[in-house]
């Protein structure tokens, strides 16, 4: 098979890529090909087929998942929109404490993509792959007139392996458990915010977009019983918890002065009037363990390059179930509850 | 936070809660009181405030917050919503105005949904953000939809001037601005009335001084305090109105004197001298039409009024008839006590502004207050054991 740069003549996507002609050929073979090749990929059938018995090997259970990544701007401090749709994916598998194996791709290219951002999307991809130690397996192209999608959108899918005796669920949570992250809250949504430049603020916040999945085989040999485990995406770490209190009927006790956050994100926050909680991660989890397995966890986590600012940042106790409250810093408490819409910044 | 942790001490909170308790003692003795003491913090931003440090169950329970008109999305009515969408709806039109405005909801859709159904609405920060739009779409028309009291209406004069400057003819302004003083006036004079004293709003002061204020300590012998953003400018503002009851006086004073001077921003004044003038009168939703408490656009700035320059409906729509943000916004029940309060009326389909905004009481009760979690001040013995070293 001929592959490689150079098969690609035009600088754009037209919608000659989506034909199934040659052109889509050669944008297959080369950019896609090029950047993701594997021995399940390169055969470019319709499917890739997996051994049944190189997954039972892993666990008793199948963990699949699907996530479409669409982010303006495609680039932005620290990332960019084929790693988000990478560590998205793989980071939704490890919340089961599967092992991720397999991912799928997805693409719809708008027409007049510079297909240079194309490949360096997909480079940005493969990197973010070999880092999670999963293998792009089998993928899909659709070219779009100019005005019907936003550039790139990219839909990945993924397949793990959840190990035997693994059991994580949002519906777990018991009173007493402890509320722990892995870092820094709130750094994505606002390295986003940030990049859209629309708020002239010098301050410079990069995305914590990061795999996770080996974190958390890190926690399990140390906890085994993780009760509830999720990444803090949209909607941050109030609307995980909130999920959680809910599913389990239980209440969760926010500790405001444990939450670590970053200045700068505290600063954006104050002056644009958002809360930090609400704000999206892309490397960060929340996990509901049993008191005792709580520091030791933390401890664990610190270890690991992707724990280095994990926290006990509250616990969970009876009532009023299905609420999520917090200490405030400054002695007081209130509810942090589910958000309406988006969060918009204030007037004043 | 430099400048911003150091009005965020616990301890310090503690030590002036204290002084609160005493205070509230010594009113308390001094009359017999029938009822909590009920002070109206005036502004939106302090709402927000309240709720977001949870001071309310950290006061004695004599002395209650009242939430009072200062959010000016929550007191923008219905009819101007629909005058928005109309504008929005136009061919051509680039309609632009704050986050928190998108959502207030119009007699059939908010500004969002008009966005989804394919009208050009767009957020900006600022209203100069929008003249950088109308320079950049010169074959557009821009709008910006300006609303706020003195706080946001200086930046609005402002971009008018520069628009004047710069020659843009493609720019106007659908003008909502609002003003604090009749409003404080027409609520003084509410019959209903029980408030005690008033948290001044900080930003507004920022601009128009302290001295506009002086008929409410003169005149209806309430103690005011222009209290700034911070919790502890709060509970410190708070303690300086209960020292005034407690003592017989009523005055205005600035615990905000580290931003505002006595006299207001003399630019800022002369930037809406020259842009605006008081309209007849402005209708507020809850509180019905209010004298001289809207400004217009100066004929000299006809060019950028789209009040002027486009057909506005200007409709009048009765508030919902189940809503009682009128009661609420003076203070005479509390959101709760409102007949829809979380039922038919939530943050998700709000019937009343005062439930849209983050500012706006009722969706400050409903996201903060509506479940008692009295019990959470856990960490309070640890920080007076602190406060007592």
């Amino acid at each position: 098979m001929q592959r490689g740069r150079g098969k690609v003549r035009d600088t754009t996507i037209t919608l000659a890529h989506g034909s199934g002609g040659k052109a889509m050929r050669d944008l297959i073979q080369d950019v896609i090909l090029g950047a993701f090749n594997n021995p399940l990929l390169a055969p470019l059938e319709d499917q890739a087929v997996i051994g049944l018995h190189e997954l039972a090997r892993g666990g008793d259970r199948l963990a699949f998942t699907t996530d479409t990544f669409v982010v303006h701007p495609l680039f932005f401090p620290g990332g960019d929109i084929g790693q988000l749709a990478v560590n998205g994916t793989v980071n939704d598998l490890a919340m089961s404490g599967a092992r991720p194996l397999y991912l799928s791709c997805g693409l719809v290219l708008e027409e007049g993509l510079p297909v240079e951002t194309l490949r360096r999307v997909t480079q940005s991809m493969r990197a973010a792959a070999d880092l999670a130690g999963v293998s792009i397996v089998t993928g899909d192209t659709k070219v779009v007139e100019r005005g019907a999608a936003d550039k790139l959108f990219i839909n990945t899918a993924g397949l793990g392996v959840v190990p035997t005796g693994v059991n994580i669920s949002a519906s777990r949570a018991r009173a007493g458990d402890q509320v722990i992250v892995n870092g820094y809250l709130g750094d994505h949504g606002c390295a986003i915010l940030l990049a859209r430049n629309e708020l002239a603020l010098e301050t410079e916040v990069e995305t914590d977009c990061q795999p996770l999945a080996d974190l958390v085989a890190t926690m399990l040999s140390v906890c085994p019983d993780i009760h509830c485990l999720r990444d803090a995406t949209r909607g941050g770490l109030a609307t995980v918890l909130n999920e959680f209190a809910q599913a389990s009927r239980v209440a969760i006790r926010l500790h405001e002065n444990a939450l670590p956050l970053r200045e700068e994100v505290r600063g954006a926050c104050e002056i644009l009037g958002l809360d930090p909680l609400y704000l999206a991660n892309e490397g960060k989890l929340v996990a509901l363990v049993p008191a005792a397995f709580a520091e030791p966890l933390v401890a664990a986590m610190r270890a690991h390059p992707a724990g280095q600012q994990a926290a006990i940042v509250g616990e969970v106790v009876e009532a009023p179930a299905g609420v999520v409250m917090l200490n405030t810093g400054f002695g007081g408490g209130r509810i942090v509850d589910l958000l309406v819409g988006e969060q918009l910044p204030r007037i004043c | 936070m430099k400048f911003i942790d150091e009005f965020r001490d616990p301890v310090k909170a503690q030590v002036l809660l204290k002084e609160i308790e005493q205070l509230v003692g010594r009113i308390e003795r001094a009359r017999a009181l029938p009822r909590p003491l009920q002070i109206m913090e005036v502004c939106g931003g302090h709402t927000h405030a309240i709720f977001r440090y949870g001071l309310k169950q950290m006061l004695p329970p004599a002395v209650e917050f009242v939430h009072g008109p200062g959010c000016p999305v929550c007191v923008l009515p219905m009819g101007r919503v629909d005058d928005c969408l109309s504008l929005a709806e136009q061919p051509g039109v680039i309609f632009t105005t704050f986050g928190d405005a998108l959502r207030v909801p119009g007699s059939k859709q908010s500004l969002l949904q008009a966005k989804a159904n394919g009208a050009d609405v767009r957020m900006v920060y600022s209203p100069l953000d929008a003249l950088k739009l109308a320079r950049e779409n010169p074959q557009r028309e821009v709008i910006f939809f300006g609303l706020g009291f003195e706080t946001t209406m200086p930046s609005t004069a402002m971009t008018l001037l520069a628009a004047r400057r710069a020659g843009v003819r493609n720019f106007s302004l659908f003008c909502n601005h609002i003003t604090i003083i009749p409003t404080i006036k027409a609520i003084l004079d509410s019959p209903d009335l029980h408030l005690d004293g008033f948290l001044g709003p900080g930003h507004v002061s920022l601009v128009i001084g302290t001295q506009p204020y002086e008929f409410i300590a003169g005149h209806y012998h309430k103690p005011i305090v222009i209290a700034g953003f911070e919790p502890l400018d709060l509970l410190q503002s708070l303690w300086m109105v209960l020292k005034q009851l407690a003592e017989g006086r009523s005055q205005v004073e600035n615990q905000y004197a580290r931003v505002v001077p006595a006299t207001g921003n003399r630019a800022a004044l002369a930037a809406l001298q020259e842009v605006f003038e008081l309209r007849e009168f402005f209708e507020w939703r809850g509180l019905g039409s209010i004298d001289h408490s809207g400004v217009r656009i100066r004929a000299a700035f006809a060019e950028f009024d789209a009040e002027r320059k486009f057909s506005v409906p200007n409709l009048k729509i009765a508030d919902p008839k189940a809503c009682q943000c009128g009661e609420v916004l003076k203070g005479v029940i509390k959101p709760h006590e409102c007949k829809v309060f979380g039922t038919a009326c939530t943050p998700e389909t709000p019937l009343g502004a005062l439930m849209v905004s983050s500012e706006g009481a009722c969706a400050a009760y409903y996201n903060f207050g509506r479940i008692d979690i009295s019990g959470l001040r856990g960490n309070a013995p640890e920080l007076e054991r602190r406060a007592a070293v």
